[in-house]
This record gives C-alpha cells, sequence and structure tokens, in this order.
C-alpha cells in the first residue's frame, strides 16, 4: 500500500479505511471477494482430503477383516481426548473472532495462545500414538510386522478386543489401513502445524494490536481454516477410531 | 471507550465490514453440542448395530461438522455468495464420490 499511496493519494478525497487495498472500490467489496477466496480454498482442502476419504471407503469395503483388526490397533482413550482437545481449540478459535470484532485485545491474545496450547497439545497426543505404532512395527514398510494380526494373543490390544488370527493374505492388508491411517492423519498433523506456525506470528502481531482495530479478516479466515481442521478430525475420528470397535 | 467511530461507513453496510458479530452464547451452546455429538459416537461405537454402526457414526460426524460450518465458520450469518460457494462446493464433492463409488460397486471385480 505504501509505494502506491503518493500515485493514490490524489484521488482519495474521501475517506478509507488504512486497510482498504486500493484496487476495491469499498471495503465491502473487499471482505466479499476475500471471504469468496477463503472459501474456495476450503473447498479445494475439501476435494484434497475427500479424496483420501474414498480411498479409505473402497479399501475398507475391500479388506473388511483386515481394516477390522487393524483399527483396533488404535487407542481410543487418545483419539477421545484429542477430539475433546481440537473442539475446545476451536471454540477458542471462535472466542478469538469475537474478541477481534469486539476490538478486545487482551482477551484476542489470550483466545489465541490458548488454540496455540490446545494445538500443540494434540500434536503431542498425535506423536504418542504414533510412537507406539513404531515400537509395534504398524508404519508400512520394510519393518511392517504382521504379528499382530496373525498372533493376535501375543498383542495386547488385540487381545483385549477378541481378535480371532487373520489368514496371512488378509493380515497383509492391513498395512493398507495403516498407510491410510499414516496419509490421512499425517496430511491432518501437517495442517495443525501450519496452522500453530500462523497462530504463533498471530499472537505476535495481536500483542502489537494488529487486528483489534476494525479489520478482522486475517484473524476471521484463520478460523475458517482451524474450523476446517477440526472438521476433518470430526470425521476422521469415528472413521479410523470407532466404528470396527464393537466387532 | 471509544469503540464506535464508525460514522464513515453508509447506513446498512456498517455490519457487514465486522461481520455479523456472533455472541459467545451461541458459541458456547455449540462448543456443548459438539462434546455431546462427541461423547454420543464414542458411546454408539461401542453397541453392536451391525450395518448401522458407520451410518450412526457418519450422522453424527455430519451434525458435528454442519453445526461447525453454520456457527462456528458463520455461514448462517454470511452473504449468499458464500453461502452458494459452499453448498456448491459440497454439491461437487458429493457429485465426485457418487460416480467414484457407482464406477467401483459396478465393475465386474476379477473378471475380465
Amino acid at each position: 500500500m505504501s509505494d502506491s499511496s503518493t500515485l493514490v493519494q490524489a484521488d482519495h478525497a474521501h475517506e478509507h479505511p488504512p486497510y482498504q487495498r486500493h484496487h476495491f472500490e469499498t471495503m465491502q467489496q473487499q471482505v466479499d471477494a476475500t471471504g469468496f477466496a477463503m472459501w474456495l480454498f476450503l473447498l479445494t482442502e475439501i476435494m484434497f482430503f475427500g479424496g483420501m476419504f474414498t480411498a479409505y471407503l473402497i479399501y475398507r469395503n475391500w479388506y473388511y477383516p483386515a481394516f477390522v483388526a487393524a483399527s483396533h490397533q488404535l487407542n481410543i482413550f487418545w483419539g477421545s481426548l484429542n477430539t475433546l482437545i481440537l473442539i475446545s481449540s476451536s471454540f477458542t478459535m471462535a472466542m478469538g473472532v469475537w474478541s477481534a470484532q469486539m476490538r478486545k485485545q487482551g482477551t484476542l491474545v489470550l483466545c489465541l495462545v490458548l488454540t496455540f496450547i490446545l494445538g500443540l497439545g494434540f500434536l503431542g497426543i498425535k506423536t504418542i500414538e504414533y510412537k507406539e505404532k513404531f515400537e509395534k512395527h504398524h508404519v508400512p514398510g520394510a519393518h511392517y510386522s504382521l504379528n499382530s494380526f496373525l498372533n493376535p494373543d501375543s498383542d495386547k490390544e488385540a487381545k483385549d478386543a477378541g481378535d480371532k488370527p487373520l489368514p496371512l493374505d488378509m493380515a497383509r492388508h492391513t498395512e493398507i489401513y495403516f498407510s491410510l491411517y499414516f496419509a490421512m492423519t499425517g496430511m491432518h498433523a501437517l495442517h495443525m502445524i501450519i496452522g500453530i506456525c500462523l497462530l504463533g506470528y498471530m499472537i505476535f502481531r495481536a500483542r502489537q494490536g494488529a487486528y483489534t482495530t476494525g479489520h478482522v479478516s486475517f484473524v476471521e479466515y484463520f478460523g475458517l481454516y482451524w474450523h476446517f481442521v477440526d472438521i476433518v478430525w470430526i470425521f476422521l475420528f469415528p472413521l479410523l477410531y470407532l466404528i470396527s470397535r464393537h466387532q | 471507550m471509544s469503540e464506535h467511530h464508525e460514522s464513515h461507513a453508509p447506513e446498512g453496510h456498517d455490519d457487514a465490514l465486522e461481520g455479523h458479530i456472533v455472541s459467545p452464547v451461541v458459541y458456547i451452546i455449540i462448543f456443548i453440542a459438539l462434546l455431546i455429538g462427541t461423547a454420543a459416537t464414542i458411546g454408539a461405537s461401542y453397541l453392536d448395530l451391525h450395518e448401522w454402526n458407520p451410518i450412526i457414526a457418519i450422522a453424527i460426524a455430519v451434525t458435528k461438522a454442519t453445526l461447525v460450518v453454520l456457527f462456528f465458520m458463520h455461514v448462517k450469518y454470511s452473504p449468499k455468495l458464500t453461502k452458494l460457494t459452499v453448498g456448491a462446493g459440497l454439491f461437487t464433492f458429493l457429485v465426485l464420490i457418487f460416480m467414484t463409488l457407482s464406477d467401483y460397486i459396478s465393475r465386474a471385480w476379477g473378471r475380465w
């Protein structure tokens, strides 16, 4: 804005908020255009995750016994706690947008910091879960182990779920379950990491009073992104952890 | 405090610049509804409902996602352009899933 301000100044006899870009006629037009753009970006994200969800749906249908046995390896307690954490972080983010709209700088910083901490908490729990997968050789690749599925009695999680031994060819397909598990939760975690980095930047800027002057677009659109990441988890949690639990 | 100095904005458009301000009460109600939904989906997963298990899980997830989109993401209070964008995107997404799955179920797997 600063480089073009000398050129534009002559035309600007009327009042403009400093945050209105010069290529927009009105502030209303700017808000409509940027909101529309943010939603278009989120739609591309829906298509991206949707592809993986569809792959999961088809493979689960195809190798059903393998997917049931493999999903028993996930820990419901950690999954539920992470769902609680992520929903809470969505709530604190929504309150952050409200604080920005109400021009309450202190509350905004507090909400962003809480969202930041909850986001880190989610990733911490995800690390605990991933670590267990590495230890049990449930990470797809050269060191993948079928032991939990061929000898369920030797495996605590499989034994607790009452799994029967799978035939070798079916047991091999548990690797597909874990490939999808790591692809989907990994992409989700990457989105969380990007979000947490942006939150760090926003906390820094919010402390300088950047979002409490009436221009809330950045906080609001980041909120949309954060809620989108929450929605992805709202689907991931039942599909990966829960739907085969009763078997 | 001098929070209200927006006399420059034209009549009727004032409110849209900072978006419709949703009350924290609404956010708290939605937050509680999401917690109840989470508890319901965990509880339902321990019951043996045969083919209904995934259907119920997805129905609860869709309900929770709808609450998030409408209230946390402000779509309920957004301009028609946003509503149409979200609706069109969802429709396209469902078309893609529907076509993929109809291809999948109508193939003679292993018989070509």
